[in-house]
């Protein structure tokens, strides 16, 4: 009843009328805004510190209690019970959610095709960051102070732009494999172009995202390809905040070529590549998108990730779903105090 | 050890129609300290890096020792520079800031050691050897930029303005360091300054430039005593030379009502006035109205001294700075005979240590 009330409004309101009220919710929000801020700052002293530094911290810790803390605890209590449904005192009183221990742990071993998705995963997080880091640096180092130095970058960072689906979808286009035959014996015609030029190059047309392990590299490409340009523009610009006497000095020392990049050039960007790892690590343990819109991992290319929505989503199992969810968490944990300790010593 | 030779070299910066470096053209003897000084822009530090192989040269060659450098990579020309920043690695301690050019070429662990604590001990590092840069005080990073040069013993050194972030009192006592250390290593140095009491204290010889062009190269006492235009007698010496536009009368000319003889070969090449320069010290203030009436606006105690600071009470009479600009009348007095302010005063050159200049074009005559 209410729905429909709703849309009705909605579909008889001008546009006009949706930009008024939407300006008007803006003021009033503003106005409430402003009025919290105002009686905070009518309190002196250490008392009106404290008032004001609530009116501005409350809101976010109110946020995060309610939209990241409390989900994270019944996410973390789920992980120990069993049954279909998110809310464990749903279903009838067989399917409902039982404790179990740490039986979902254990199904990460035991389940067939979790161990997979396992060494997938570690093959992501180590390749992903490691080659995008490299391929960005790489191309910083030969693009600074060229010709066309901002095209140059904005080629390489454009795939920023594009979401993680649009991109898998670009190169489903560019893996594309067809598995006929012609009447002689040839392979089918080709729309992807790697296999395109492969097949015409002599090589039998390769099933890039349908073979096991393959598919995975395949898809990890993908995401180097997006990530490579956020390297490539961190790093360029550490490249840059290098003072020209240090690099000056050097070359009266004696360095050159690779030595320089060794020797002055690597440790004095040390930060910005460790910021540009983890942050890559850590995105890439995150990373759903590609593995979904490619297979959704049903071609032994899942993720973890993945994984944790198939797993709590389609095949009604939120407890197992949970833990892959903690097991993902956990992972992130010693990159972000591996971050923290290298910057510490930095500063 | 070496000589340096700059041959005509020039340095024209892309997109420039001037050189900044203009035909420079200067020999440095072996173990000598050359200071090259001048304003900000006036391609001192342009040409030390033209000779440290930073800088590309455009026309020209640049010599040391009997090798032809001009074209040479800067780490084959044995040379070794001090930066303003000191430019020192942050991420490598001061060992091996100082060992990193040994290293790179290649030299024996245990010889870099003792080369690098042989340097420490001299600079008086030696404790500092383990510390990171960030860890040090301005002078021991500038302490630390010097060890590395000497470390390399190079053939030159070769030092932009390396006591430039020194507060003032460190940098009178640098200053002496590093004059005292280079006598004893006997590397010949080239030195930039913008700064001419650094120049005058420091220097075998002193290199004058202004606009990219070499204006007079001598001993610090000649460019004081001798300058060859108004540009270098206006810029050596502190406080600066008074130079003034005076009329040009038979056999001499007037310094206010005061008649003061020159040589008559030298008015032959000057026109209806010239500049008379004369320093602070060399001016004499006269008791009987005779000179130059000066209105005097400030004096400075010093002790022993005080320095008065006046304009010419005639309004038409021009002072000049050496690059153009107005500037008031100096004059050295005795500390306890001072005149008070807004008292007129008389002033004329003392006739062994006045110069003139032609008024066109600023030459000594």
């Amino acid at each position: 009843m209410f729905v429909t009330h709703v849309a009705t409004t909605v579909a008889t309101e001008t546009a006009g009328q949706k930009f008024t009220s939407l300006a008007l919710g803006l003021v009033v929000f503003a106005a409430v805004f402003v009025g919290i801020l105002l009686i905070a700052s009518a309190f002196k002293g250490r008392t009106g510190e404290r008032v004001q530094a609530i009116a501005f911290v409350g809101p976010t810790i109110l946020f995060i209690a309610l939209a990241l803390v409390y989900p994270a605890i019944l996410t973390i209590r789920r992980a120990f019970y069993s049954g279909k449904f998110f809310d464990l005192n749903l279903g009838t009183p067989r399917s409902r959610g039982k404790f179990v221990g740490l039986e979902n742990f254990e199904k990460l071993w035991t389940t067939p095709g979790l161990p997979e998705v396992l060494r997938n995963t570690a093959l992501w997080v180590i390749l992903v960051p490691l080659v995008s880091t490299a391929l960005g640096l790489l191309y910083a180092m030969l693009i600074d102070r060229a010709k066309g130095e901002a095209v140059a970058k904005a080629l390489i960072f454009l795939p920023m732009a594009i979401s993680m689906v649009g991109a898998t979808l670009i190169w489903k286009f560019v893996y594309n494999y067809n598995g006929s035959t012609n009447a002689d014996g040839t392979p089918g015609t080709q729309i992807g172009i790697i296999n395109a030029i492969w097949t015409k190059l002599g090589g039998a047309p390769i099933d890039f995202l349908g073979t096991p392990f393959i598919n995975t590299l395949a898809l990890i490409v993908i995401l180097i390809w997006i990530q490579a340009g956020f390297a490539m523009t961190v790093l360029s610009a550490a490249i840059k905040a290098i003072p020209d006497e240090i690099l000056e000095a050097a070359r009266m020392d004696g360095v050159s070529g690779f030595k320089m990049f060794r020797f002055i050039t690597l440790p004095s960007i040390r930060s910005s590549v460790i910021v540009v790892l983890t942050t890559i690590a850590i995105g890439t343990l995150k990373a759903f998108d590609i593995v979904q819109a490619a297979s959704g991992g049903k071609l032994h290319d899942s993720v973890l990730a993945n994984e944790f929505y198939t797993r709590s989503f389609v095949t009604q199992e939120p407890g197992l779903g949970a833990a892959i969810a903690i097991v993902i968490f956990v992972l992130v944990m010693p990159i972000i105090v591996f971050n923290v300790i290298q910057l510490r010593k930095d500063a | 050890m070496a000589t340096v030779k700059f041959d005509n070299a020039t340095r024209i910066y892309p997109g420039n129609d001037t050189p900044s470096v203009d035909k420079l053209n200067i020999d440095i003897q072996d173990g000598e300290f050359l200071v090259l000084v001048g304003p900000s822009g006036c391609g001192k530090s342009t040409s030390l890096r033209m000779l440290a192989g930073l800088e590309e040269v455009n026309g020209g060659k640049i010599w040391i020792g009997d090798r032809d450098v001009t074209d040479m990579s800067p780490k084959d020309r044995d040379v070794a520079m001090v930066f303003q920043n000191y430019a020192l690695y942050p991420h490598m301690t001061v060992a091996d800031n100082m060992g990193f050019a040994l290293k790179i070429a290649g030299v024996d662990k245990s010889e870099i050691r003792s080369r690098v604590e042989e340097a420490a001990k001299i600079l008086d590092l030696t404790q500092y050897l383990e510390r990171k840069p960030k860890a040090l005080s301005g002078g021991q990073r500038q302490r630390v930029a010097m060890g590395r040069a000497i470390v390399r013993s190079p053939q030159v050194f070769l030092m932009d303005e390396p006591l430039s972030n020194l507060d003032a009192k460190l940098r009178v006592q640098t200053r002496t360091q590093i004059a005292s250390l280079q006598r004893r290593l006997g590397v010949t140095t080239v030195y930039v300054t913008h700064d001419q009491v650094e120049a005058m204290t420091m220097g075998d010889r002193i290199a004058l430039l202004k606009d990219g062009i070499l204006q007079q190269c001598a001993s610090p006492r000649e460019m004081y005593d001798k300058p060859v235009n108004v540009f270098v007698a206006g810029f050596i010496g502190s406080p600066a030379m008074n130079l003034v536009t005076v009329p040009v009368v038979d056999g001499g000319v007037k310094f206010g009502n005061h008649a003061l003889p020159v040589d008559r070969e030298a008015l032959a090449k000057a026109g209806k006035t010239v500049i008379v320069g004369v320093r602070p010290e060399d001016v004499e203030v006269t008791s009987n109205q005779d000179g130059l009436a000066i209105t005097v606006e400030l004096v400075e105690e010093l002790g022993a001294d005080a320095y008065v600071y006046g304009t010419p009470a005639d309004k038409s009479i021009e002072l000049e700075s050496g690059d153009g600009g107005i500037k008031p009348f100096i004059a050295r007095v005795d500390g306890r005979q001072v005149p008070m302010k807004g008292e007129t005063i008389y002033v004329h050159p003392s006739a062994d240590h006045m110069h003139v200049f032609n008024k066109e074009t600023g030459v000594r005559l």
